[in-house]
């Protein structure tokens, strides 16, 4: 089985500072893949890099064997690829619910013309993408929030709307920063059960997470980063028996 | 649940037309009536205008110039070449679509105050082309434009005309004719906001990275809507031309871009039928501050200054939020 991403000899320099060096990994189609490590290791950038926002200085991206070199974050959803953000980015205009059709947006086949004469076949297509949208919407667990404004709503039901809106595409990978970040613990323990959700269904997950626990709980591969460079890859029997692991981030 | 939403579109449409067709109830005079068309007709522009503004988040501080090249595009074709008035439209639409799309590709790569300042400069280059081509456009002068025709039917606001047995005043008919052009405007203008496509505009106002990662080709659909809304200004300035039947350059001017970005700022950004109240607020003043008639632009900029400041949202929104806050305030007070 060829990886579905594959990183090598990652790099990315802001001015002098190497916020990512020399990173190589790769993933497998339909894992849960981990990225850990301390504040400033690097994650949140590697994520930027691997979904488009940050072009790299250094090394290639591959995703199913494509070069992800100049492809644009909108061009790299066509091929599968969505992701959260770390700092939320809900459209705070619009219903929850547009939101989770936003995220639909590559699915549905509209032209201008019968847009704005709004034509029995775009009304049809809505009512599916807006039936979709609800039943993810139920499947993250903020079915209670449909057309609630997105201004309105808590925050940790703004972080299940935004993987309902990044599952809405039927990604093949999804990556999620820091999904925990913020959350109680019962609300963790949901994201758990979700994360497994999404993986059963076969999308593969990629994951950047401060929680230990959910993480060595449901990954198949976690990678550590420290200062921007790879400290470990393994399973996470693998990472927490890893020396080196144990001395820079679990301090011990 | 969509029933419900399109009853709710439906609604806001109808009570559109209601107001617009008993509004003649309240007109006395040829005046009152063109006054009125020109509302009209400057307020299908507007709603035009939202959709780059409310709805996208693009600042157009030079969107007189295209409703001024539609407007002398018009009076061009129809009063030199002999054109009919729709073929001179559409074809001035489609123009002015074009020069909007290759303008915009560059300009719309530019974020905030820039963006705000090329459409400016794209405005004055507008305004001093029809200035400066006398031969054509007859310069500062002006130029006469022939009445509006349909297959050899003309309407003036000097004819007099006759619908279903009413006698009808050619300022009374060119009203009525303006009033459904308006609602054919806001029709298509709410058509294109509640789709795929008005949702891909909202979410680049709203967040643009969240639209790029879902798949939005951003940079496209700000394209399309700056495209979108320079047809609406160029048709109503083709419109506009026709109704008064002599344009200056006034029509392609900064202060007139002012004007309706000021238009959409009080109404209520993002809100159709604010913007509407919002022209229609914006050109009555003028006609109660007639004493203050040099001081028009420092009004205006007063007036956007106020806005900002003490209704952000805009005259409708604002009006709309404090109805239902003493609504609930009422029913929350008999439970």
């Amino acid at each position: 089985m060829s990886a579905l991403i594959e990183v090598s000899g990652l790099d990315k320099a802001f001015g002098g500072v190497h916020a990512v060096e020399g990173v190589s990994f790769s993933v497998e189609a339909g894992q849960v893949y981990s990225v850990i490590g301390p504040n400033g290791a690097g994650k949140t950038t590697l994520f930027n890099l691997i979904s488009g926002i940050y072009t790299p200085t250094k090394g290639e991206i591959r995703l199913n064997g494509e070069s992800t070199d100049r492809l644009e974050p909108n061009q790299l959803a066509e091929r599968g690829m969505c992701r959260t953000f770390q700092q939320m980015q809900i459209c705070m205009n619009m219903t929850a619910i547009e939101n989770v059709m936003l995220g639909r947006h590559l699915k549905l086949k509209s032209n201008l013309f019968s847009t704005l004469f709004r034509l029995p076949s775009l009304l049809r297509d809505e009512k599916s993408c807006r039936q979709h949208a609800q039943d993810l919407m139920e499947f993250v667990g903020c079915g209670e929030y449909l057309d609630t404004e997105a201004s309105a709503m808590s925050y940790g039901a703004l972080k299940r709307l935004e993987i309902a809106r990044a599952l809405a595409a039927e990604p093949k990978v999804i990556l999620l920063d820091e999904p925990a970040a913020g959350l109680n613990g019962t609300e963790t323990a949901a994201l758990e059960d979700l994360i497994r959700k999404i993986a059963d269904q076969g999308t593969t997950v990629m994951l950047v997470e401060h929680d230990m626990k959910l993480v060595m709980g449901i990954s198949d591969r976690l990678l550590v980063l420290n200062y921007g460079r790879v400290l470990a890859e393994g399973t996470p029997e693998e990472i927490r028996n890893n020396p080196d692991v144990i001395a820079a981030y679990l301090g011990g | 649940m969509l029933n419900q939403f399109m009853q709710s579109r439906l609604r806001g449409l109808i009570v559109l037309a209601v107001i617009l067709y008993t509004i003649p109830a309240f007109l006395s005079n040829p005046f009152h009536y063109d006054l009125a068309t020109q509302m009209a007709i400057i307020a299908a522009t507007v709603v035009g205008l939202n959709l780059l503004v409310g709805f996208a988040g693009q600042i157009s501080l030079g969107h007189a110039g295209f409703f001024g090249l539609g407007a002398y595009f018009t009076g061009i074709m129809t009063g030199n070449y002999g054109w009919s008035a729709i073929p001179a439209l559409v074809v001035g639409g489609i123009l002015v679509g074009i020069l909007a799309w290759v303008v915009g590709r560059p300009i719309l790569r530019l974020k905030g105050h820039y963006l705000s300042m090329a459409t400016l400069a794209v405005g004055f280059i507008i305004a001093i082309v029809i200035n400066n081509e006398s031969q054509i456009t007859g310069g500062p002068d002006g130029m006469p434009v022939p009445p509006f025709d349909v297959f050899g039917w003309e309407l003036s606001p000097f004819g007099s005309y006759s619908l279903f047995g009413i006698e009808l005043n050619g300022s009374q008919a060119w009203y009525l004719f303006a009033a459904a052009v308006l609602l054919v405007a806001v029709w298509l203008a709410q058509n294109l906001i509640d789709s795929p496509i008005g949702r891909a505009l909202r979410s680049v106002h709203g967040s643009e990275v969240a639209a790029r990662v879902v798949g939005v080709n951003t940079a496209r659909y700000k394209s399309l809507v700056f495209v979108i809304s320079a047809i609406y200004a160029s048709v109503m300035g083709g419109l506009y031309a026709h109704f008064q039947g002599f344009i200056t350059p006034a029509v392609a001017s900064f202060d007139f871009s002012i004007v309706l970005i000021t238009m959409v700022v009080l109404g209520g950004m993002g809100s159709t039928m604010g913007v509407i109240l919002g022209a229609v607020v914006l050109k009555l003043l003028p006609q109660v501050l007639t004493h203050f008639q040099e001081m028009e632009a420092v009004m205006f900029g007063l007036i956007l200054m106020l806005t900002m400041i003490f209704m952000p949202k805009g005259l409708l929104p604002t009006l709309q939020m404090a109805v239902s806050k003493r609504l609930k305030k009422r029913a929350g007070g008999q439970a």
